[in-house]
């Protein structure tokens, strides 16, 4: 168990430089005004779809956030490449596709959401047993059993070796969900803009916010994922300095009783031969 | 690589022949499981005929994590898995032959379980060469992603349950197509609608038969 005992032995955590926390920051800043851009344009500027109606707006959210968990699961997938591959194979790599999957897990649950809102004005349910619908219900879990499996206590170089080989097995899911629509003839719509002649079918100012929604939600991906990454490198580094603090610890406290038995007068000591506790 | 799968594969089944565990306790289990779907669904035969395709392929499913994990055990006992490593196998040839005795253990389930639906549930199988044929792909599929997923797990002290948490997502679109194509020839006259089903069975299978070949060298070499 770890307590602010602990914490306060630990060294603080690496100095990031002035470049790299302000760059940060920037990136932060970025995209949570893009964000509110898209929300203001999305709910007010734009106009309602002739055939969707005011339902379009979340055309404006759903498509980014999609984007997103596949951009995530993506960065994992290449992350645990990269692990794979001895030459560039360093717990680096491990780090980051874990904190891309986590992001990639949230914003999928969050497609699931977004969908279902959609789905049930539109079709009429919550939830129906499409392609589109069931292969994306497929990939959350799948990289929710990824996340479970880097959870496994163990070796850590055999932990990251399995860990990258499921990241890249639950990866096989994304081409297929993304394909989905176009093999099967599903419920869902096609994609809007990133169907096979790159033609969008979208335009004008809605098109704009489309893609503004898109810019910030990347932004925001890449915000989140340094910032997990981070919590992430801490985090191990706690670990590995708590033990030694705690090791340390125990052996104070042995000195200190051994110190105090010598001190001690020689009538309370226990006969030789007995066991001391 | 063939031979060293050839290998792998004898020394599984013999194990499977001496120790009788798959064929004493997995099969009897599967068959518990197809009664157990006909106790939930009541003992009207409609419901029953109509849901046979699914009911059994889910049963072939968890009997396939019960076989997966079996096979495992036996690397995991006695240090089992070193010994395969100190004998210089091939890892793909390896990975091969688990898969393959597997699959032998797997499609005399699957024949086991095909009486037991036609004997309980009451249906009738119409297009044998296509029910066959989607056996033996949705067989090769399993067992192949079966390995894989034995082997990440294997070792772990969490196995029993992290493995049919990471298997059976993956596996889901063989009971998908596997069902669909059986479900066609119980319905189709005269000409069967399965194939496309079929081609997605084997693009799984050849896809997670590569993918196994590939990654078990990693996997095998520690963990």
């Amino acid at each position: 168990m770890i307590t602010s005992k602990h914490l306060d032995r630990l060294s603080p955590p690496k100095q990031r430089s002035k470049v790299e926390r302000y760059g940060v920051a920037l990136l932060g800043a970025l995209s949570l005004l893009g964000i509110a851009a898209t929300v203001w344009l999305g709910l007010w500027v734009t106009p309602p779809d002739v055939n969707m109606g005011q339902l379009v707006r979340l055309v404006y959210v759903h498509p980014p956030v999609a984007w997103v968990a596949y951009l995530a699961f993506g960065v994992a997938a290449a992350a645990s490449i990269a692990y794979l591959w001895k030459r560039t194979r360093s717990p680096f790599w491990d780090r980051v596709a874990g904190a891309s999957a986590e992001i990639g897990v949230v914003f999928c649950a969050l497609t699931l959401i977004s969908g279902s809102i959609w789905g049930r004005p539109t079709w009429g349910v919550w939830w129906t047993w499409d392609a589109r619908l069931t292969s994306t219900a497929l990939l959350f879990v799948l990289f929710l059993g990824y996340l479970a499996l880097r959870k496994v206590p163990g070796n850590p170089e055999a932990r990251y070796k399995r860990s990258a080989i499921a990241a890249l097995i639950a990866f096989l899911d994304v081409p297929v969900d993304h394909f989905s629509v176009l093999w099967w003839h599903t419920l869902h719509q096609p994609p809007t803009v990133l169907d096979a002649g790159l033609t969008p079918h979208i335009h004008g100012i809605m098109a704009w916010t489309l893609l503004l929604g898109f810019c910030s939600f990347t932004l925001g991906f890449a915000w989140l994922l340094v910032q997990r990454y981070r919590v992430e490198s801490m985090r191990q580094q706690l670990d590995e300095e708590s033990l030694t603090a705690s090791l340390a610890e125990r052996r104070a406290e042995a000195d200190a009783t051994a110190d105090a038995e010598a001190d001690a007068p020689t009538s309370t000591r226990p006969p030789v031969g007995t066991i001391a506790r | 690589m063939w031979r060293d799968a050839l290998l792998v594969a004898e020394k599984d089944l013999r194990i499977e022949m001496r120790s009788r565990v798959t064929i004493n306790q997995v099969a009897p289990l599967s068959v518990l499981i197809l009664v157990l779907f006909a106790f939930a669904l009541g003992p009207d035969r409609k419901p029953l005929v109509a849901a046979s395709a699914g009911l059994y392929w889910v049963a072939v499913l968890f009997a396939a994590v019960l076989a997966v994990q079996r096979s495992f055990a036996l690397e995991s006992a006695e240090s089992a898995r070193d010994g395969l490593r100190l004998w210089g196998l091939d890892p793909a040839g390896v990975f091969l032959g688990k898969a393959a005795a597997l699959s032998v253990q797997l499609l005399v389930l699957e024949a086991l379980l095909g009486a037991g639906v036609v004997l309980l549930y009451g249906a009738r199988l119409t297009g044998i060469l296509l029910a066959i044929a989607t056996c033996l792909l949705a067989t090769a599929g399993l067992a192949a992603a079966g390995v894989i997923y034995g082997a990440i797990s294997s070792g772990l002290r969490v196995r029993e349950t992290i493995l049919p948490f990471l298997m059976l997502p993956v596996v889901a679109p063989v009971l998908l197509a596997a069902t669909e194509s059986w479900r066609s020839t119980a319905t189709a006259h005269g000409t069967p609608t399965g194939e496309p089903w079929l081609n997605l069975l084997a693009v799984f299978a050849a896809v997670y038969l590569s993918a196994g070949v590939l990654a078990f060298g990693p996997l095998f070499e520690e963990s």
